[in-house]
């Protein structure tokens, strides 16, 4: 299990270098004045162009750029923007906003999804289960700021329900639309994933076994079908973790919460270059955190899995 | 081979398809009618029996030609122009003339979501075009060249596939396309599927990549192997023919994802931008009337979702015929 782990470790690290380098050199490297309309409708100064230069080592060549950027990363330092403040704070003011959201997400799609997907798995071709199916498809074919704007239209403004707005300092029960609406595509996607598992097992050999020993059906259904079931949909949750904090932006966005989508979103429109790669980078790491901790999550739910 | 319906013990199914290259591969489109007649009946032919049953199928054929006459020709549709705006109408509601309003510039809305088809579908049939052939293509080398290479091309996929998807658009549109740029629309066109692609080719890869590597070992091909058949005659005739079938479901299902991947960039003011009518672009020029003006958000997102839906249903209607086991 250790050498595994070490294995998968040593695995992410050509990753994530090719990714934070694709990255960096997307905002850094591609051509174009990196000062145009930085300081307002007039150009920038000289003194200002130069000290910039110096403090993101605009002159050197792209890779010592990222390897000095990099050398810092390391050391915790993610850098400062062009007008000084630090990064760090910035992602430290961010990102917990953003994971409240994503967890909010999860736990919303977690929840509907399995409890709609088992109650279709174990009754197919009801009406329950059509009803699941046909709203599943809605769920997948509406785009997020679709589902964002008309419920923060209905619930928001017509009916004033919620706040239309996320409020700061967030409440968990502010998130709980905003919630449902990052996770409303992924949620379809479980419910569908936890129907097809669950309908594949019930007719398998081990559950026609333990209802055969007289097992009553909470525990066959509890224990034994749900625990092989799963699989498939905690991988699916587990990379969507990572997945969502990444698709946040068009959330945050219409609700407004200070997350790490709209700073990132902002960042990348006054062409912040420094904190548009931090937060990537961060995204990809937790990202590809997320699938190796999945991977090693299987031992635990599925014991015929084995680690060399 | 043999009938695929009578050999329903074997397990795998790929093993079970039967190469039916009349039917499936291009090369050999050109064979004699008569030697088509003889061949027994494929695994597409009984997908299309089983598919020509479901009232799915034909529900979502009959939205997506719909859709696709639409683009093709507008005129048909409407006689008001797309673009041509008169302020005394501005947010005029729906009415006998103008079915769907008139938006804050006083453009008839009904005739901007009918025009508005054309580059959400374009975009989205070219990504998903450009995401079939580079990935599966790449998918297809992995698989059957195996060993370093595939170690190799699977690394480059881990790369794009790490960036999370919205994110890694904004940065690469944002980068060549900037707001307030002088790109003509067919260079944002071209950037917004560039950025689609790259972002989404390795999910192919992968699907094409796992089949190729299921097919690969099967009977058919060490038969064809061991006749002397050259690696490019096994991968054009035997391999591509049978691992198909899973990735153009999901480039079924990828059309409808990309038709709503476009609106959200178009939403985020990085993709096509406003003289080029699509539907993310209206509904993004909505946004701040939704209040005064529910109708002008309201439409373009029923005949975007519309054709979402169509286009999933439509891939899972295929996934379904295609599926031995659901049988």
């Amino acid at each position: 299990m250790g050498r595994y782990v070490l294995r998968r470790l040593l695995q992410l690290i050509p990753v994530f270098i090719g990714t934070t380098f694709l990255i960096y050199y997307l905002v850094w490297a591609v051509p174009g004045d990196p000062f145009a309309g930085k300081c307002g409708e007039r150009r920038c100064p000289d003194a200002y162009i130069a000290l910039m230069t110096e403090k993101f080592n605009l002159d050197k060549p792209i890779w010592v750029q990222y390897l000095t950027y990099m050398k810092n990363l390391l050391q915790g330092d993610f850098g400062q923007t062009y007008g000084g403040i630090s990064i760090n704070q910035l992602i430290a003011d961010a990102y917990p906003n953003t994971i409240k959201l994503a967890v909010m997400a999860l736990l919303i799609e977690a929840v509907i999804g399995l409890t709609a997907g088992v109650l279709t798995g174990l009754r197919r071709n009801g009406f329950l289960d059509n009803l699941v199916l046909i709203s599943t498809l809605f769920l997948i074919a509406l785009p997020t700021f679709v589902t964002g704007f008309v419920l923060q239209y209905l619930l928001g403004v017509k009916w004033q329900i919620i706040t239309p707005t996320v409020p700061n300092p967030i409440t968990w029960a502010s998130l709980i639309v905003p919630g449902f609406v990052l996770g409303s595509v992924s949620m379809a996607y479980v419910a569908r994933l936890a129907r097809t598992s669950i309908a594949e097992n019930r007719s398998s050999d081990y559950v026609r076994t333990a209802i055969a020993k007289g097992l009553p059906m909470r525990r066959v259904v509890g224990i034994h079908l749900l625990r092989n079931s799963l699989i498939p949909v905690v991988t699916y949750l587990g990379t969507d973790l990572g997945a969502l904090m990444g698709g946040a932006i068009v959330t945050e966005a219409i609700f407004g919460i200070n997350g790490i989508g709209r700073t990132v979103y902002r960042a990348i429109l006054t062409k912040e270059g420094a904190t548009v790669v931090s937060i990537v980078v961060i995204l990809v790491l937790v990202y590809l955190l997320m699938n190796l901790v999945v991977d090693l999550l299987y031992a635990l739910l599925d014991p015929r899995i084995r680690y060399e | 081979m043999s009938d695929p319906t009578t050999t329903s013990m074997v397990t795998t199914p790929q093993a079970e398809q039967p190469t039916a290259p009349g039917m499936t591969s291009p090369p050999d489109a050109g064979s004699s009618a008569a030697a088509r007649k003889e061949k027994p009946r494929g695994l597409l032919y009984n997908a299309w029996d089983d598919l020509r049953r479901k009232p799915m199928f034909w529900f979502s054929a009959t939205l997506i030609v719909l859709f696709l006459v639409m683009a093709a020709f507008p005129t048909l549709f409407t006689n008001a122009s797309p673009t041509e705006g008169v302020l005394s109408r501005s947010l005029g509601k729906p009415s006998a003339e103008a079915w769907f309003g008139y938006d804050v510039q006083g453009r008839d809305i009904y005739a901007r979501v009918i025009y508005g088809a054309r580059a959400s579908i374009v975009v989205a049939v070219l990504s998903t075009l450009g995401t079939t052939i580079i990935g599966g293509m790449a998918g297809v080398i992995a698989g059957f060249r195996g060993g370093w290479f595939d170690s190799i091309l699977s690394r480059i996929a881990d790369i794009f596939f790490g960036l999370p998807f919205v994110l890694g658009a904004i940065v690469i549109l944002f980068t060549f396309n900037p707001p307030g740029s002088a790109n003509g629309v067919w260079k944002i066109i071209a950037l917004v599927v560039f950025s689609l692609v790259v972002l989404s080719w390795p999910v192919s890869m992968r699907i094409m990549r796992s089949s190729v590597l299921a097919t690969k070992q099967a009977d058919y091909i060490m038969a064809a192997r061991s006749m002397g058949a050259g690696p490019l005659r096994i991968v054009f005739k035997h391999l591509i023919p049978n691992c198909l079938a899973p990735l153009m479901v999901y480039s079924t299902i990828l059309i409808g994802s990309f038709i709503g991947a476009e609106a959200t960039l178009a939403y985020l003011g990085v993709g096509l931008k406003t003289p080029v009518v699509s539907w993310g672009i209206i509904i993004s020029e909505s946004q701040h009337y939704i209040r005064v003006a529910p109708w002008w958000f309201l439409f373009p997102s029923a005949f975007l979702v519309a054709a979402v839906l169509a286009f999933v249903m439509l891939g899972e209607a295929v996934r379904e015929a295609l599926d031995p086991k659901m049988r």
